[in-house]
Parts: structure tokens; C-alpha cells; sequence
């Protein structure tokens, strides 16, 4: 215990002002956290889908829980399940197989709810395109709200992309009405 | 050459690595595989194709790793009714590639003996009927299907207490989606079937048509987390193809990249194990170090994965002595990180009794279901494509294979330290000693050729076969990753273990689910 508290202690705090939503200024994190907890009145939770990519997208996602980036330290968390999720962040191309599974994710999200479609592919299908195997992009089978492009996109741009998400999204409540279609996903 | 007193001629690839093909008959195809079964080679890759185009029929390829490099032996198969002898009894790993195979190409492999193989598809759910092959010349690759009815028969244990608790393929954490089934009494594994196939994006069909250069764009990303190794290993196939070579700093800047990506991968993963075993320290201290690294590379090479950086017939870029310095500071640096945190880990008690006997693989069932790669030499295999065949740079790094005989987590994450150490030794000697001249000698593509590329990437050895048609364009490039042959083994690792270690057990592994859904 003694060698990991000196590993510790000797390391310091390595974590980094969070990105702008856009282009700007970085800014601290209480001030995210903040507007977070305006916006949304508590932290906002993600669930990440992978609907087809190569796996780079996924490395990037994870990097954002590193101490640099320290996701959780602004108010934001990755959720097991969709119940628990105010965003999905969603990555690929949509391959064929992965169509149901994404509707039924997106179905059992409670609504009002986000959704970023992150990388070349979730954007527009990328270099894989669309074929017998593949929708292309996210928007060709879940609405979509803000799209993150690279290949993949760097952990700081796919913050700015949540960030970005977060702030275009109405107060809490006004967004139900919008989305009466919301179902159950128990089909 | 001639190999294993077959009667057919090998010709060598113009590769750095020793590869041959031959086209064979039935029964060479069926000999190969007993001989290569028994003086103790492995499969590497099988894979079917339409070369009806060419005026033949269908083929079907197969890809040893033999004591004297690596075989590539093609038999052809009938335009009407394609059927080759199966395999799938000398190598139990062809199972999933031959039902592959047929989704794709529609070719069928005929079991000689009694009782039938396994029928059900593997890479086809619902997305197209059992009627259309994606890879079959007449098809565009282009159509679009109703969703099928996709009903797959997983196998049922029955007993007093036994229950299934179906997994995915939605996943609960920031990973790949597949479908796992368990059956379980109480918290005790006594089955596990794997279902994969979800990230199916029709990589192979779209290969089809493309010129070489564009097709190493495509390599690189068939498996995110070892873009160096793919894109390398297609360069080599490009390369061999056209009978070109590269220049000696290229060469050594490929390797620099490949070392790259495997203490990439392996900080990620030893951090996240100690996370799956509740040590949340070593995921933030190995999560930081990672970032280190991949921002480097950034710095260098244009970008934190190393994507696009390998093209057939050189690198996209140079790196000059400042950058080497800085990464060569780094090396020295990483490296003591990683030795402080190693002790770390081996004097924590409550890790490793999480760790050790967890997920076990004998050496004997590593070899018998063919477990290749760093999860192999966790259980007594020492293959190393690096040592084994050392090609340039590697044949003057004396590279020896880290291996372990427990073949438990513990094992696993003993090889990823062993060969993280190893391969940042490689890194300071490769930019100790870059030779100087170009990156990148423009190669002219052969048409109407055959190339092969083979490459130890860090979860084992990434294989690509490209062939080009009478216009120079791609007419099937088959990419194969290694956890074709290891997640078979995943199933058997975990049995018997509790539900609550599967985490642990499968991070051990970390093996590609897009790599082997293509």
C-alpha cells in the first residue's frame, strides 16, 4: 500500500482543462460541471454502441477516462445499460447485424435523449461504406444529433462533441412531447 | 520445394519472410494437412474464392505455419458444385473459417468420415438470404436484403439447476459487440458459446475492384488496435506481389511502429486487468503512461493509432533526429514506469489471487485447439514469427519469445510485462541504429499476381493473402487475425471459472471482434 501511495503521490494530478464545446477558449472543469448540472440537473450519463467499428473509435472513448481527460471529473459517466443513459454515443458504420441491435438501444434509451455519432464511419459510412453488409452512417437507421468526424477522432474532440450535445439539448422535460413515439424496447 | 514428400512444387514468395504456394488436388490438400498435423504445424488461415472470372472455378485456400515458413496451398474447386475435403479434424480451428467459407463465397466443406461438421452459418445472421455469397463475381456486393429470419441453435445443457444467461451483443462496457451464451449452475461456467459476426461490414467484398494503394487504407482499419500490423503485413503482400523492395529505413521504421503499437496495446490492457480485478490505481496509472505514448506518436508520426503511416512500398512518412530523440527519452522513461508498477503488481496479494489459476489453458489444449499468439505463449507455445523467421530489421535484434507455461491470467499478463520490456529494448536499438535514405521506393503492381504478407502483431500473427487481376486491381485480398484460432479457446478457458471472472478472463485475451467478423 505504502509503494502505491508514493507511486501516487509522486505523479501528482496530470488532468487537463476540458475542451470548448466549439472552437475557444479551454475551460475548467467546475464550469462544465456547472452547466452540466443547468442543462440536465444531475451528471449526464453516456452508453456507448458500437454498431460496426474497427475497434479505433472504441480505443479514443476509453482514453477519455484517463486521467488527463478525466471524463468523470466533469460530471460525466459511462452507463452499463441504456435505462440508466441520457446519450448515446455511437460508433461505426451500422453493419446489417447491428440494425436491430441499435433501434432496440435506442428504443430502450428514456427519451429526451441524445445521440453522437462519432468517427468518419458513424458519420457517413467511412471507408466501409454501404453494402450488402453495412447501413453506412448512424443517421441512416437512429436520429443523430451531433456528429464527431476523424479516424478516429481524438479524445479532446470527442469531448467537445458530448459538450456540444449536452448544450444544444432543450431544458429537462420540453423534449418528451417531441418524442411520443418513444417505446419500451421489449420487442 | 517440395515439402513433407508431397508430390507438389512450393515456389517461394518474393517476401522477407519465408512463404510458398502451390496449387494442389484434393488429395495433396488433404495430405498437406495430416503432415502439417503431425509434425506439430498450425493453421493459419483458410479462406474460399471465386476465380471464375479467370476461367477456373472456385478455389479454397489454406495457410500453414510450418518449421520452414509458412504455406499457402490453393485447390480448385468445381464451378458447379464446390466441396473440398474438410480439415476441420487435424485443425479444429477451420471450423469457424470453413463456415465462413460457405457465407461468403458458398463453397462446402465435406466431412469424409461419419457425423456431419457444424452447418450453421458463422459470419451470415439475418442481413442476406442463405442463397446469396457477397463474394461471388456475379454480385455487386451492393444489394440490399429484407432482414431474414435469423433463428441460430445455440447448444442447450440440461440438468437439475443449469440456466443460460444470454450476453450481447450489446456489451456493457466501451467494447465490441458479440453475443455470449453461458450455462451456469450458480455462479460455475460449464459452458460458453460464443456467437460473433455482429461487426460484419463486408470488408473482403469490398477489397474487390480496388487498386493496391487503396486497399492498404482498408487493411489498416480491419482491426483498429493493430492498424501497424495489418497495414504491414498488406504492404508485405503488395510488395511480394509486385517483386519490390523497400528501402532499409523504411523497413526499420515499420518495426519501430509495429514495437509501438505493442506496448500501446499492452499498457492498455494491463491497466484495464488490474481494473477488471477491482485495482482501479493500475487503470489510471497505465491509462496515463498510454496516453503518453499515443500523444507522442501523434507528435511523430501524424497520428495516436499510426494509421496510414505503412503503404506498400515504404512509410508515408519520415521521422528526423529530434523526434528520435524524443523517443528514445521516452523509452527510458516508459520503462522504468513500467518496472515500478510491475513490482506493484507482483506484491499485491489480493491482484494476483484474483489473477493466478484464474482462466487456465494447459499447454497440452493449447496446442491441440491451436492457440496462437501472445495468449499461446501464456500457455507454452513459443511461436514468434520475430524469432522464429527473423526478417530485416528484426534479424539483428536477437528477438526471443517471451513465454509462460501456466497459461492462467496471470501468465498473461506476465508475457504483455515480459514483452512490453522486451519490445521497448527494440525500440532504443531500432532508433539507435536507423539507417539513413528514403522512406518510400514507388513499385510498379503486378498483373495477374500473387503476393502474401506475414506479420507478428501483438496479439499474434495477422496473415494477408492479395491476388490482383489482368487490370492490376485487387481481386480478393483476404485479411486473417489471429483470434480466428483463439476465441475457440476462450470457450474453454472459462470453464468452470465463475461468471464474475469472465471480464477478466476474456480482457486477458482482448481479442478482435472486427478483425474476425471483416
Amino acid at each position: 500500500m505504502w509503494h502505491i501511495l508514493k507511486y501516487v503521490a509522486r505523479r501528482g494530478r496530470v488532468t487537463e482543462p476540458a475542451p470548448e464545446p466549439l472552437e475557444g477558449a479551454r475551460r475548467p472543469a467546475h464550469l462544465i460541471h456547472h452547466e452540466i448540472l443547468a442543462i440536465l440537473g444531475r451528471a449526464l450519463a453516456i452508453r456507448h454502441v458500437d454498431a460496426g467499428s474497427c475497434n479505433g473509435c472504441e480505443l479514443e472513448i476509453n482514453a477519455l477516462n484517463n486521467p488527463y481527460y478525466n471524463i468523470e471529473g466533469l460530471g460525466i459517466r459511462f452507463v452499463a445499460s441504456p435505462r440508466h443513459a441520457d446519450l448515446l454515443l455511437v460508433t461505426g458504420p451500422v453493419s446489417r447485424h447491428m440494425e436491430v441491435a441499435l433501434r432496440r438501444t435506442y428504443d430502450a434509451t428514456p427519451a429526451p435523449k441524445l445521440v453522437v455519432a462519432v468517427g468518419d464511419c458513424g458519420c457517413n459510412g467511412g471507408i466501409f461504406g454501404e453494402s450488402y453488409a453495412s447501413c453506412g452512417g448512424v443517421a441512416n437507421v437512429i436520429p443523430v444529433d451531433v456528429t464527431v468526424p476523424g479516424c478516429p477522432p481524438p479524445p479532446a474532440e470527442l469531448l467537445a462533441g458530448i459538450l456540444a450535445a449536452v448544450q444544444a439539448r432543450p431544458p429537462s422535460g420540453e423534449g418528451m412531447a417531441a418524442q411520443e413515439d418513444f417505446a419500451p424496447g421489449f420487442n | 520445394m517440395e515439402f513433407f514428400g508431397l508430390d507438389c512444387r512450393f515456389e517461394r514468395l518474393d517476401a522477407p519472410v519465408p512463404i510458398f504456394g502451390a496449387r494442389v488436388h484434393a488429395a495433396q490438400w488433404s495430405a498437406l494437412a495430416l503432415a502439417v498435423a503431425e509434425a506439430k504445424g498450425r493453421l493459419v488461415s483458410l479462406w474460399g474464392s471465386d476465380e471464375r472470372a479467370a476461367g477456373d472455378g472456385f478455389a479454397v485456400s489454406a495457410a500453414y505455419a510450418t518449421a520452414d515458413g509458412l504455406l499457402w496451398a490453393k485447390l480448385g474447386l468445381d464451378a458447379a458444385e464446390p466441396a473440398y475435403p474438410d480439415i476441420s479434424r487435424f485443425f479444429p480451428a477451420a471450423i469457424r473459417m470453413q463456415r465462413a467459407a460457405r457465407d461468403l463465397v458458398g463453397i462446402e466443406a465435406e466431412d469424409e468420415g461419419e457425423g456431419g461438421g457444424d452447418t450453421r452459418p458463422w459470419l451470415r445472421h439475418g442481413a442476406w438470404p442463405a442463397d446469396y455469397f457477397p463474394l461471388r463475381i456475379g454480385n455487386t456486393g451492393q444489394e440490399r436484403f429484407e432482414a431474414q429470419a435469423d433463428a441460430y441453435p445455440f447448444v442447450p445443457v440440461e440438468g437439475d439447476g443449469v440456466h443460460e444467461i444470454a450476453v450481447g451483443p450489446v456489451h456493457a462496457g466501451t467494447i465490441e459487440p458479440g453475443h455470449f451464451r453461458f450455462s451456469v449452475v450458480g455462479e460455475k461456467v460449464l459452458r460458453l458459446e460464443e456467437r460473433l459476426g455482429y461487426k460484419h461490414k463486408g470488408i473482403e467484398r469490398r477489397f474487390m475492384g480496388m487498386d493496391v494503394d487503396e486497399g492498404a487504407r482498408l487493411a489498416g482499419r480491419v482491426s483498429g488496435d493493430s492498424t501497424v500490423a495489418y497495414a504491414w503485413a498488406y504492404a508485405m503482400a503488395a510488395e511480394s506481389l509486385a517483386g519490390a523492395k523497400v528501402p532499409e529505413r523504411a523497413a526499420w521504421l515499420r518495426a519501430l511502429l509495429l514495437e509501438r503499437e505493442r506496448v500501446a496495446n499492452h499498457l492498455g490492457d494491463l491497466g484495464a486487468l488490474g481494473n477488471d480485478a477491482a485495482f482501479g490505481f493500475a487503470l489510471a496509472q497505465f491509462s496515463r503512461l498510454r496516453e503518453d505514448w499515443l500523444r507522442l506518436n501523434h507528435e511523430c508520426f501524424g497520428h495516436r493509432l499510426m494509421m496510414d503511416c505503412v503503404r506498400p512500398g515504404g512509410m508515408a512518412r519520415d521521422i528526423d533526429a529530434e523526434a528520435c530523440a524524443k523517443l528514445r527519452s521516452q523509452v527510458t522513461a516508459i520503462a522504468d514506469e513500467v518496472a515500478e508498477l510491475k513490482d506493484i503488481y507482483d506484491e499485491h496479494a489480493g491482484l494476483q489471487d484474483r489473477l493466478v489459476t484464474t482462466g487456465r489453458v494447459t499447454p497440452e489444449l493449447a496446442v491441440r485447439l491451436g492457440l496462437t499468439g501472445l495468449a499461446g505463449r501464456a500457455s507454452g507455445q513459443t511461436a514468434d514469427l520475430r524469432a522464429d523467421f527473423p526478417w530485416p530489421p528484426y534479424d539483428g535484434l536477437a528477438v526471443t519469445a517471451c513465454s509462460h507455461r501456466n497459461g492462467d491470467v496471470a501468465a498473461r499478463v506476465a508475457v504483455r510485462f515480459g514483452e512490453c520490456f522486451a519490445s521497448l529494448r527494440m525500440i532504443d536499438a531500432l532508433l539507435a541504429g536507423l539507417p539513413g535514405g528514403a522512406v518510400h521506393e514507388p513499385m510498379l503492381v503486378t498483373r495477374d499476381g500473387v503476393g502474401a504478407g506475414w506479420i507478428e502483431g501483438w496479439r499474434g500473427e495477422v496473415f494477408v493473402a492479395l491476388e490482383t487481376d489482368a487490370r492490376g486491381r485487387i481481386v480478393r485480398c483476404h485479411c486473417h487475425d489471429p483470434s480466428w484460432q483463439n476465441w475457440p479457446v476462450l470457450e474453454h478457458a472459462i470453464i468452470g471459472n465463475i461468471v464474475p471472472d469472465f471480464p477478466l478472463i476474456n480482457k486477458s485475451f482482448n481479442l478482435s471482434y472486427s478483425g474476425q467478423d471483416l
